[in-house]
């Protein structure tokens, strides 16, 4: 994450260091509040890994109730988001505050802080879309926090292949899928709904600058720090 | 009006109540300690004119004595509390020649299941009684608990007895009661609101007793 | 040598409406005080409960005195209703830990003292912190709201095991359930939102030649006690998330009847559940210790021990959970772990009463109110971590468990302990919240006679609990082993009884002396501290300039202050430099 930009931090870091700790507030705020983060997503990760290697029958195979080549593109477009988090964070760090500007000698043109958030904020939004589609297919097709819904397509497919469905432990699986992934779409939520408030109120007005862009790279830490929680929930929800 | 733990009741009884009276004894010192020293402190070292106190920063010496001793009795404490408590709650502890009884708990009762007249738990001349729990002294007896609803925790004061009963889990714990009569077994896990009123009653028999009732209650009687 | 007083300047702004200084305020000290006020009300909520249980165990079955205003659900002819009684110690637990004494402890001294005593002119993210109480009062509404629902409250204890607080078709409980996990929820996010305010504010914000090692202890408790906060809180959320869900949503975390497991929830419960206790205790050791170097005019005896002792606790405090757990079926391999590391967590809290004994041997005492609450506290808490040494060994806690010397021990830890810490840091820094002292002379009365009632009412639970009374249960008397205690039972009820009517001293003292106490004087109690060196009440902004720092916090009777017997660390000598700041990384 950081360490793309630790030469940038060398020259031009959002702001000065504090004493203490040798980093601006804001930064060891959020830092802190991640490790809280990553203790709820522990309590939730670490209750679905007790209860999946606990439980008294067959989890469902993957990609039998959930659509993993979808989410596969989901993940690599939350991942995009985070590559242009980092464009954006490089971008004002270099002051380039614009949207996007005609570079001599190069065919596209060159993209400033304006350009790249959008683009995060897009495909940040887009990641909750499909999830929201995605939840909303699950459910009717029978999937649901307690299990598969009685007299749905999925509960006959499952009577028919209770072992490639899980049936015995279905409603072990659709409450730590629909708890994990439900609040980690959440905590993306929050993330798109911060970026829009500091696109309207400091990146449109032009409000940061080389000397100060906090914002960015605060809200650029919680960006990744979401991101990874996702690639570890694709990898054991979808993929294992 | 009782100020002391139960009589005892349990081959357990002896190893708990010594070990309590250990740590009684060792935490009472502790206490006496502190207190006498607080007090101490408190009259001798009251502000007076013209007194000032004593400027030091502390004793490194008096920080490794009263942290060594403590740390000291505290591991000692560890190992000889750990021996027993493998002896009373690890399975393989448990005698092999131990009598079977199974205990389910539900809100708000007991549930017994004695062996029947084969001794054997699981067949067909079992028979289950509500709220009284019937042994043999001086036999091993083997627990068996489960829970049909919500935990609850299975409580003899004189044996010196207490494990939960947990739904979807089937627990054993084994005791071994050393005096005749009738006892009180009380529920010890908050487990609804009739929580207070599960209540059986423990009846420790002879031999002889035992064989009468078990042969009473296959007959189709009840107590 | 006379010391060179160096009074640093006062900040002052431009006025301000009603709203935005006393509601709506991000000023750390009004915050603390909103706390204060909101926390003390819970505090008297919880006592109310607590009354109404100690009726029901001393007089099982007799009409409450004034039942009659209470419903129908509730109480029958004036006599509690057992689903009521499991209500009652439901919500005394959780009001008196949730809302009473962790905002008290942390909620309101980490705001007032924190940004006070390092040198700064705030905290990090003021309006963070203003959220931090809002969300704080909006859970502590939530959860009281829980009382006016169709079936109440939970009934399922403070811990509310699963199952029986996931199925409501078991506990009879239905919104109450919701409302309690949605409070915890939103009371989480307030702690931790508090919590990374402190962090930060310690880290960061420390004035000029405030080290690490000058801080003072009540300083290094709460940032301690902050980090155990932050990474806590979130467990105990995840765990309240999946409660809820299995309640509302057909999930099955706790459910075994669906391939989830009862214990799950204990193990997430008692992972926060123990920090959090750490979390009830550690700020108000760290407020005895200034208030005990100060009453004995004498540096606190072994600084560095206090703070690794803080540390060691907060440390082995994650290590320690499954003590709770001793009988719940969980493998007794595990057991075995857990019963060292709770006889080793120990050890520190030894070591930090031994350096209170300390520090008032040889010492020049002064019996100030605040000197004696927290004298009061060190002999208290004494009794209450030596009774938890019971319970640590194993085959003991077996008799043990889930009977009222548990109930003994929480208490002694948390009344004998926190709560007279609280009587004590309340007294104390009044005059910084509100510019005049409490008076002497109640204090003292209220001191003695609550120490007297209080250890009239929990001590003799020590031996009901040896005598086999189990937690939580509506009527001892049904049970013929209770019955020859039930004297001690209507003992422990009338001395409780006369616990809380001694309160109203306190409360009296408090409210009254907010418009008549005496005046305070700038440095009421001869203090070191950097707050001394303000005004009282301290003004907006705390200094105009920020002050410098020339010495450690417990310089009592040092050499250096001449014919007085404390050197602030504010206060700059003739000798003394001023601090250079700290020098920033070289990345500039």
């Amino acid at each position: 994450m950081t360490h793309a930009t630790q030469a940038l931090d060398q020259m031009r870091p959002p702001y000065p260091a504090e004493p203490g700790s040798g980093v601006y507030s804001n930064k060891l705020g959020m830092w802190v509040f991640l490790a809280s983060d990553v203790m709820f997503f522990t309590a939730l990760i670490g209750s679905y890994i007790v209860l999946r290697f606990g439980a008294p029958g067959e989890w469902a195979r993957p990609g039998a109730v959930l659509n993993v080549p979808l989410t596969g593109l989901n993940t690599f477009l939350l991942i995009c988001s985070s590559v242009s988090m980092v464009k954006a964070y490089a971008a004002i760090a270099d002051g380039k505050k614009y949207f996007l500007r005609k570079v001599p000698g190069k065919r596209l043109q060159d993209g400033g802080l304006k350009f790249w958030l959008l683009i995060t904020i897009i495909c940040g939004a887009g990641f909750v879309s499909v999830q929201v589609v995605e939840y909303i297919k699950l459910v009717g097709h029978g999937f649901t926090p307690a299990g598969y819904r009685e007299g749905s397509l999925l509960a006959e497919h499952a009577a028919a292949d209770p072992i490639k469905y899980g049936l015995t432990v279905a409603g072990l699986y659709g409450s730590s899928f629909f708890t994990m992934t439900g609040f980690h779409g959440f905590h993306v939520t929050c993330g798109v709904i911060s970026m829009l408030y500091l696109y309207f109120t400091k990146v449109l007005p032009e409000k940061y600058s080389p000397q100060d862009y906090r914002g960015i790279e605060v809200i650029g830490l919680y960006w990744h720090f979401v991101d990874l929680v996702w690639i570890i929930l694709f990898t054991i929800v979808y993929l294992i | 009006m009782r100020w002391w733990l139960p009589d005892a009741g349990s081959t357990f009884a002896g190893p708990i109540d010594t070990l309590f009276l250990a740590i009684l004894i060792i935490t009472g010192i502790a206490l006496a300690v502190v207190e006498v020293g607080l007090v101490t402190f408190v009259i001798k070292y009251r502000a007076r004119p013209g007194r000032k106190a004593f400027y030091t920063h502390g004793s490194t010496r008096a920080e490794v004595i009263w942290t060594a001793i403590p740390a000291v009795t505290m591991v000692a404490l560890g190992l000889i509390s750990n021996h027993y408590w493998v002896l009373i709650k690890d399975k393989k502890s448990i005698p092999p020649n131990a009598y079977h009884v199974g205990v389910h708990a539900k809100q708000f009762e007991w549930q017994v299941t004695y062996p029947g007249p084969d001794g054997k738990l699981g067949t067909s001349d079992d028979f289950t009684v509500r709220n009284q729990l019937h042994v043999t002294v001086n036999e091993p007896i083997a627990v068996e608990l489960t829970s049909e609803d919500v935990i609850h925790s299975f409580f003899v004061p004189e044996f010196r007895l207490k494990q939960d009963a947990v739904p979807g889990m089937h627990i054993m714990a084994w005791f071994q009661a050393t005096k005749t009569g009738e006892f009180e077994l009380g529920c010890a896990e908050l487990c609804g609101m009739g929580h207070y009123k599960m209540r059986a009653r423990v009846f420790v028999h002879t031999p002889d007793q035992y064989k009468a009732w078990v042969a009473q209650q296959a007959a189709g009687g009840s107590e | 040598m006379t010391a060179v007083a160096h009074t640093p300047t006062t900040a002052h702004h431009e006025p301000m409406s009603f709203w935005r200084k006393y509601i709506f305020s991000t000023d750390h000290k009004i915050i603390g005080i909103q706390f204060l006020f909101v926390s003390l009300f819970f505090l008297l909520v919880g006592g109310l409960l607590a009354m109404q249980i100690r009726w029901q165990l001393g007089f099982p079955g007799k009409p409450l005195p004034g039942g009659g205003i209470l419903p129908e659900t509730m109480v029958v002819n004036g006599v509690i209703l057992p689903e009521y009684y499991v209500q009652l110690v439901s919500m005394h637990g959780t009001f008196m830990v949730f809302f009473a004494i962790m905002p008290l402890l942390v909620g309101v001294y980490a705001n007032f003292l924190i940004p006070l005593k390092i040198g700064a002119h705030d905290m990090a993210f003021p309006r963070i912190n203003m959220a931090s109480f809002w969300l704080a009062l909006l859970a502590g509404l939530v959860m009281t709201a829980s009382f006016f629902v169709p079936n109440g409250p939970i009934r399922s204890g403070w811990t509310n095991y699963a199952p029986l607080a996931a199925r409501p078709d078991l506990s009879g409980v239905t919104v109450g359930q919701m409302l309690w996990c949605v409070s915890i929820v939103v009371l989480g996010l307030s702690s931790v939102l508090g919590s990374l305010n402190y962090i930060t504010t310690v880290i960061n914000h420390r004035a000029p030649g405030m080290t690490w090692f000058r801080m003072p202890l009540s300083v290094w408790a709460l940032f301690i006690t902050a980090i155990l906060g932050v990474l806590a809180l979130p467990v105990l959320q995840g765990a309240a998330i999946m409660l809820l869900f299995d309640n509302v949503l057909g999930t099955h975390f706790f459910d075994p009847v669906a391939g989830g497991q009862a214990l799950l929830w204990q193990h997430l419960f008692w992972f926060f559940g123990h920090p959090e206790v750490y979390i009830l205790i550690l700020p108000a050791m760290g407020m005895v210790s200034d208030i005990i170097a100060n009453g004995s005019r004498k540096p606190i005896f072994g600084y560095h021990s206090m703070v690794f002792a803080i540390i060691g606790i907060a440390f082995l405090g994650w290590i320690v959970w499954g003590h709770h757990m001793f009988m719940s079926g969980m493998n007794p391999t595990l057991g075995s772990t857990f019963m060292v590391s709770t006889l080793l967590i120990a050890v520190p809290s030894a070591i930090k009463v031994f350096n209170w004994l300390g520090t008032m041997w040889r010492g020049n005492l002064r019996f100030h109110v605040p000197m004696l609450n927290a004298i009061g506290f060190v002999s208290m808490f004494t009794i209450g971590g030596l009774s938890g040494i019971f319970m640590a060994a194993t085959p003991v806690d077996i008799p043990l468990h889930d009977t009222q010397f548990i109930v003994a021990h929480i208490h002694y830890v948390l009344f004998g302990g926190s709560l007279f810490a609280l009587f004590a840091a309340i007294t104390y820094w009044y005059p910084k919240m509100f510019g005049r002292m409490m008076s002497h002379r109640i204090g003292k009365v209220h001191f003695w006679l609550t120490f007297v009632f209080y250890n009239m009412t929990f001590f003799p639970m020590h031996i009901i609990g040896m005598g086999g009374q189990m937690r939580r249960i509506y009527d001892p008397t049904i049970y013929d082993f209770l019955k020859p205690q039930q004297p001690l039972n209507v003992f422990i009820s009338y001395s409780a009884f006369a616990l809380f009517a001694v309160q109203v001293l306190f409360a009296f003292n408090f409210l009254w002396s907010l418009k008549f106490g005496k005046k305070a004087p700038q440095n009421p109690w001869d203090d070191n501290g950097m707050e001394w060196s303000l005004p009282n009440p301290a003004p907006h902004g705390n200094w105009e300039r920020t002050p410098n720092v020339y010495r450690g916090p417990y310089e009592f009777s040092a050499p250096e202050a001449g014919d007085k017997d404390f050197l602030p660390q504010f206060v700059k000598l003739p000798t003394d430099r001023d601090p250079v700041p700290a020098p920033l990384p070289a990345t500039h």
